[in-house]
């Protein structure tokens, strides 16, 4: 997109600043799908819209307030009461950078809601305080929650320097595994109170709603391994129940779905566990 | 005190001891005692702040527990917002309605008593429960079924609260409405009404609009949680994300109830520190209505990651983007109001142009989060926290302190210490943006709102923020100072009090104002 290429050159000119844009601990990520890097187009575009706005705007009032200072003899204009033709320059240009705005955004939401041509179904559930992963119709489903040592080091007064902890909070006992390269669409639902599942590297943040289930999609073109948490307040323990997915090779997905499914045949007389004896 | 509404001389009769507060019916008393429980609310508020601000200072659980931990979040925000900004601008309305359009004093005075009365009560309600099993309400201000529905004993409490803020509130919004449709002095038309009467009048509607929906909503919460009805219960048949939609009806308007105020604040000063009168009166006027009927029809972005139909998406997504066009259209009149102005920076002057930067920081983060997919990443996370503080604190409160210091030797009858309100000034602008700019960093890379604790990447911005936390918290500590000198003493103030260019009826008065504001018409041409 033109305007899209105008506004990281935009960008280029403020040096550092685009170059930390990954992963950077002060914007958004770039991400790891294509409506990823789409929606973080979006935000750096409105973003650097509203700088300009603000430097005009700002530009103005700073003006003002030095060039017509009482102190420096400043003499009150009192005749400058409104004027047509200024009231409607700034009613019609902000519509019109509106409807700049806008019609990227509504591009982008189309492509974010279709959810056709799934290639891998998996239904999410959010519990308190943990996700379910179950990949439908590959008979493999487990619980995912908050690893050992984060789980240990969080509690009150732990004693544990949770600097030293791997990937502190944001690690899980077991990862969402997904392959590469793959339309991943997600059916998520909650068990108990309203979760929401988000992946920053996705830009995928939908509501696990009880009694409902919503859709959402991703299609990750990176091998590695993306954190995210519940985003939506859910109780105690909401700042505690991390999303890990790990992106692999669609060969190692393979094998790694193989060796669960084995796994979750040899132990069908342990049937997977009942949701309320895993939450305590 | 009916006998001292009955006397007509000029000698201000005011009731004596503790009678004069509890059956106060005389607006400035009320407006005082709406000001002073504002401060208060704003104190314990704050105090809730910082105990968040303290536990999030470095990554690990140090002080709380997280369960209390979401009640201080919960309740820091009720109280801030019922308890603190409501309030305080009711007190304003209470204070400067009658003086600004020459009447003697608000239409419904023992109505005006009860609106008050009713709200010491709400909030020992509130924090009482606190101390009951399960500690207080932890869901959230926005209050979220099934979760809110978790709750202990402190639930009914919480809900009962909110009935009585209600009710207090409608009370004051017919006070409001009555006063101004009926009591302007002859003459004044409502296109010469001021600002702060319009931007309140049009409050007082969406108030009384959309409180009701907010009882409605808890009481159906209520239902639900005792009385075995489903209303947002999905194993009933009920549904969870229809209170989202209920709330935010209510919401979204409540959100411009906690600024419309601050606009009339604020298009009072700069005029008058410009010495200039406000540029585009009709445009501002039209504006704010026009912001009201939006805040109808925009809700539903509060709530864009519920899943809803595309079209419902696109819709709210284009109606919110609408608001910031007459929100522009405000921010340009302030600013040409300045324009060929002579300025000079008293204190209320001082926080009126803090609000105008930073409430605009805020808007440009609002449109950010209007576009839906952007909103999709933004959504719940302290991006979201940045911008509604930007627009509260340095909006919504600073526009507060800007116009208690602009009517306070009004009130009194004495100057303040200017300097001490400068140094209470440069502390409060200074930190608020170490307070809350890192916040759209932290949001944007990932740390969601509402946790107790975080991952390390989120440390250093965390710590900035906390320790601007503290001094902005502790900098407020000099307005309590200021207003209390100001109460005590210090030089005479004048009848226009400023050396600027203040219009407006109330700088006709004496200072401090004659207890019964204008006991006869001023005449208006
Ligand atoms: C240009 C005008 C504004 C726009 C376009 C705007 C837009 C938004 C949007 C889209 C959200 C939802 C964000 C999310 O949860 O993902 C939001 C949240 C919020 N806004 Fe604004 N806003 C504007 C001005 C204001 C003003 C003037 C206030 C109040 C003084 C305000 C207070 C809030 C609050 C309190 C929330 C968060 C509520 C919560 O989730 O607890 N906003 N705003
Ligand atoms: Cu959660
Ligand atoms: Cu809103």
């Amino acid at each position: 997109m033109l305007n899209r290429k105008v506004f990281s050159a935009l960008g280029g000119l403020l040096a550092a600043v685009p170059a930390l844009a990954y992963d950077s601990s002060y914007n958004m990520p770039t991400g790891v799908t294509a409506i990823a890097r789409e929606v973080h187009g979006l935000h750096m575009q409105i973003f650097w819209i509203c700088v300009v706005i603000a430097v005009a705007v700002f530009g103005v009032m700073i003006y003002s307030i030095v060039a017509f200072r009482k102190s420096s003899g400043a003499v009150a204009d009192r005749t400058l009461l409104h004027s047509t033709k200024v009231e409607v320059i700034w009613t019609v240009i902000p519509v019109a950078i509106l409807i700049f705005m806008a019609v990227p955004a509504a591009k982008t939401l189309v492509k974010m809601e279709d959810t056709r041509n799934a290639e891998l179904s998996v239904k999410v559930t959010g519990y308190q305080w943990k996700w379910q992963y179950e990949y439908l119709g590959k008979g493999v489903s487990f619980y995912s929650s908050l690893a050992t040592e984060s789980n240990y080091a969080r509690q009150l007064n732990s004693g544990v320097d949770v600097t030293t902890v791997k990937d502190y909070l944001l690690d899980v006992d077991n990862e969402f595994v997904v392959p590469v390269d793959t339309k991943i669409r997600l059916l998520l639902t909650g068990n108990d109170v309203i979760h929401a599942w988000w992946v920053p590297d996705f830009a995928v943040k939908k509501d696990a709603i009880p009694g409902f289930i919503n859709e959402a999609w991703f299609k990750a073109d990176r091998l590695g391994r993306y954190t995210g948490q519940c985003a939506e307040l859910c109780g105690r323990d909401h700042g505690f129940m991390p999303i890990v997915v790990k992106v692999v090779s669609k060969e190692d997905f393979a094998k790694w779905l193989a060796a669960q499914q084995d796994a979750a045949k040899a132990a069908t007389t342990t049937a997977p566990a009942t949701p309320v004896a895993a939450a305590l | 005190m009916a006998h001292a509404d009955t006397h007509s001389d000029h000698h201000d009769h005011k009731p004596s001891g503790i009678g004069r507060w509890l059956f106060a019916t005389n607006h400035k008393d009320i407006g005082t005692m709406y000001l002073l429980f504002a401060l208060v609310m704003f104190f314990l508020g704050g105090a809730m702040a910082l105990g968040i601000r303290l536990e999030l200072f470095k990554p690990g659980m140090q002080f709380f527990d997280p369960g209390f931990y979401n009640s201080l979040v919960t309740s820091h925000a009720l109280v801030m917002i019922f308890g603190a900004v409501m309030p305080a601008f009711v007190g304003l309305a209470n204070w400067m309605i009658p003086l600004q359009i020459g009447a003697p004093d608000m239409a419904l005075p023992r109505m005006n008593n009860y609106s008050f009365w009713i709200l010491p009560f709400a909030f020992t309600l509130l924090l009482s429960s606190f101390f009951t099993a399960g500690g207080g309400p932890a869901g959230g201000w926005t209050l979220y079924p099934p979760l809110s529905l978790q709750a202990g004993d402190s639930f009914p409490l919480t809900i009962f609260a909110i009935h009585m803020m209600g009710a207090s509130s409608i009370m004051g919004a017919i006070n409001v409405i009555v006063t101004i449709l009926n009591m302007r002095a002859p003459g004044m038309s409502l296109l010469k009404l001021p600002l702060f009467c319009w931007t309140w009048l049009i409050t007082a509607y969406l108030l009384i609009a959309v409180m009701p929906v907010l009882a409605g909503a808890v009481t159906m919460l209520l239902t639900d949680h005792y009385f075995g009805t489903s209303f947002f219960n999905p194993a009933g048949g009920g549904d969870p994300v229809m209170f989202q939609h209920i709330f935010w009806f209510f919401g979204h308007p409540e959100v411009y109830i906690l600024i419309l105020p601050a606009f009339g604040i604020v298009s009072e000063i700069i005029p008058t520190f410009s010495r200039k009168p406000l540029f585009g009166y009709d445009a501002m006027v039209y504006a704010t209505a026009s912001i009201a009927f939006l805040s109808f029809i925009v809700w539903a972005h509060h709530m864009f990651t519920v899943g809803m139909p595309l079209s419902g998406q696109m819709f709210f997504m284009m109606s919110t983007m609408l608001i910031a066009v007459p929100t522009g259209v405000k921010v340009f009149n302030w600013t040409t109001t300045m324009w060929k102005g002579s300025l000079s920076f008293e204190p209320p002057m001082l926080f009126a142009l803090a609000f105008l930067f930073l409430f605009t920081i805020g808007g440009f983060s609002g449109l950010m989060l209007a576009i839906a997919p952007a909103d999709f990443q933004y959504q719940d996370t302290y991006f979201v926290v940045a911008h509604f503080h930007y627009v509260l604190v340095p909006g919504a409160v600073f526009a507060i302190m800007a116009g208690v210091y602009y009517w306070l030797p009004k009130w009194t009858g004495h100057m303040y210490s200017m300097s001490l309100a400068k140094w209470h000034f440069w502390l409060s602008t200074v930190s608020v943006n170490v307070l809350f700019f890192p916040q759209h960093f932290l949001g944007l890379a990932g740390m969601p709102r509402r946790i107790p604790d975080y991952s390390t990447q989120f440390t250093d911005w965390n710590m900035v923020s906390s320790v601007g936390g503290f001094v902005f918290g502790f900098s407020q500590i000099l307005f309590a100072v200021v207003v209390w000198q100001c109460a005590r003493g210090g030089a005479k103030a004048t009848d226009r009090v400023w050396d600027a260019d203040p219009t407006g009826l109330e700088w006709t008065l004496p200072s401090p104002a004659p207890y019964h504001s204008f006991e006869t018409a001023p005449e208006i041409h």
